[in-house]
């Protein structure tokens, strides 16, 4: 997982916001593929490996879906956000309000802001499990949904306090500490695989596929209250768990940067390193745990770690979920602050970081964290759908591109409803359909495009008449 | 300076990645691989800062 709109070394993106990026500030490959696999090397890849396993997925399924399913996200990201990114050199937020005006771009900032905060609440919830270790609190279960212990109140509580304060008042500090940990925090990650591995009796790397099969992804029957996942739940997920950030076009913030569009293959190195190698790793140590003792199912990235690499892995936990908690709720607070401009930066970013607090007390969001991720994406995804559309086809479906610019609307209905019905008919579908949230994405983005082209026929009628 | 940090860092990663691999392979003993692997920690982040984003 990992957050939003950043470029340049995991700082914020607050230059050029509402002016193409010059020539003089375009940067090179390698700024992208660090700052990749920094930000995809997170707290939260350690609940979302287990979770797989959880979900009673096999060696085959889990090792192909990722594989799969990686190259498609790198891929929605080389040929559909950056081609947009380096041609507008705009920030999606500037490039939304050109299209959809003002104020339907400030609704987009609380559906941001408000998905963010839980975001970091899951952050919150990651580190309270390492730092809880010292106090021997009752942790949550896999199941869990309120917080079940005093202890784990406390504990979660002071995390989130200290994160939020350090977000509105040291940001910058722990923006260099993120880019100073990356390459360490990676080593850490693929060093819990090997030591969970070896745990579980694997003696040589030849062992391993077959071990693999028999104790770690087993593809047997999913933990109580979890879906069965086959190779598909795995591919959409791997796919569509940064759906926001590629095919939703947050993205075009970061590569608004980039001198040539082909420069998103570096997002390769986030997806590779940590969405398939920390992933698998998290999932060995998960296994051990089961192996071990059965009957304890929670996903508690805190003693995870530490059972394979003691203090430095519960310090690697505290480490990624600190530096990736910490520009998430920098920019929900951000979001929030464009909704009400006047109000200072930091007391936005201490109430958002108050909300992410509370938010993390409740272990579901982490727990359920598949779930939240796959909602994540989806509330986002179509306006990115329409920001392709507005691009590449709107003088083809015969309808002008950039209407709130061109008409001065602070709302474009058009845009507003492609988003609304989308998300309505996409959740309904979900909800009373059937179908599990992973599969809705890809259907829900053509959706979205679809009536974006049919309703700016219909609102700038007069326009197309003409 | 800079060029020792720098060799001090790139020790660190090497000392964070070996103790695992070792244990893999039988050997060094789980504790011995998390012990080194705190020193690297340490290490990496008493060094890196030095010459890293600066």
């Amino acid at each position: 997982m990992a957050d939003d709109t950043t470029a340049r070394g995991g700082e914020p993106v607050d230059e050029f916001e509402r002016e193409p990026v010059p020539e003089r500030a375009r940067l090179g490959f390698s700024s992208f593929v660090g700052q990749y696999a920094g930000e995809h090397t997170a707290g939260t890849e350690l609940m979302i490996g287990p979770l797989f396993i959880a979900s009673g997925v096999s060696a085959i399924d889990v090792v192909g879906g990722l594989f799969v399913g990686n190259l498609l996200a790198v891929l929605s990201w080389v040929f559909l956000t950056a081609p947009i990114a380096v041609r507008a050199r705009l920030t999606l937020y500037f490039q939304l309000e050109k299209i959809c005006g003002r104020r339907l771009v400030t609704a987009y900032n609380l559906a941001n802001g408000v998905m963010f905060c839980f975001l970091a609440g899951a952050m919150v919830t990651v580190n309270a499990t390492a730092a809880g270790l010292w106090f021997d609190i009752a942790m949550p279960g896999l199941n869990d949904i309120y917080p079940n212990s005093v202890g784990w109140v406390v504990t979660v509580l002071v995390m989130g306090v200290l994160m939020t304060v350090v977000a509105a008042y040291g940001y910058k500090v722990v923006a260099r500490i993120a880019n100073i940990a990356a390459p360490w925090m990676v080593l850490v990650f693929i060093a819990y695989g090997i030591i969970g591995a070896r745990q579980l009796g694997i003696g040589s790397v030849g062992e391993f596929w077959p071990k693999a099969q028999e104790l770690i992804w087993t593809g047997g029957e999913p933990l109580a209250g979890r879906v069965k996942f086959t190779f598909w739940h795995v591919m959409f997920f791997a796919w569509f768990c940064n759906m926001a950030m590629h095919i939703g076009m947050a993205d075009l913030s970061v590569f608004r940067y980039a001198r040539k569009s082909w420069y998103a293959v570096s997002t390769a190195a986030g997806m590779y390193l940590g969405h398939f190698i920390a992933w698998l790793s998290a999932s060995i140590l998960y296994a051990h745990q089961l192996h071990v003792t059965p009957d304890n199912t929670a996903v508690l990235p805190g003693p995870l770690a530490y059972n394979a690499a003691g203090i430095a892995g519960v310090l690697c936990v505290i480490v990624a979920g600190w530096t990736t908690a910490n520009p998430t709720i920098y920019r929900a607070g951000l979001a929030f602050q464009a909704i009400s401009p006047k109000s200072s930066r930091y007391r936005v970013t201490l109430l958002t970081g108050a909300i992410a607090t509370l938010a993390g007390l409740f272990p579901a969001i982490a727990m359920k964290l598949l779930d939240f991720v796959a909602l994540y994406g989806l509330v986002l995804m179509p306006m990115g759908a329409v920001v392709f559309v507005d691009f590449w086809l709107a003088g083809r479906f015969g309808f002008r591109s950039r209407y709130a610019e061109a008409s001065g609307v602070s709302i474009n209905w058009a845009a507003a409803l492609a988003w609304l019905l989308t998300l309505a008919g996409c959740l309904a579908v979900v909800n009373m359909g059937g179908m599990q949230i992973y599969f809705i994405g890809l259907p829900g983005w053509f959706a979205a495009a679809a009536l974006y082209i049919v309703l700016s026929r219909l609102v700038q009628r007069k326009e197309v008449r003409s | 300076m800079k060029r020792a940090a720098q060799l001090v860092s790139l020790a660190a990663l090497a000392a964070t990645i070996a103790p695992p691999a070792l244990y893999f392979t039988g050997a060094m003993e789980l504790d011995a691989a998390k012990s080194w692997m705190l020193v690297a920690a340490i290490a990496w982040f008493a060094s890196a800062p030095l010459w890293m984003d600066r």
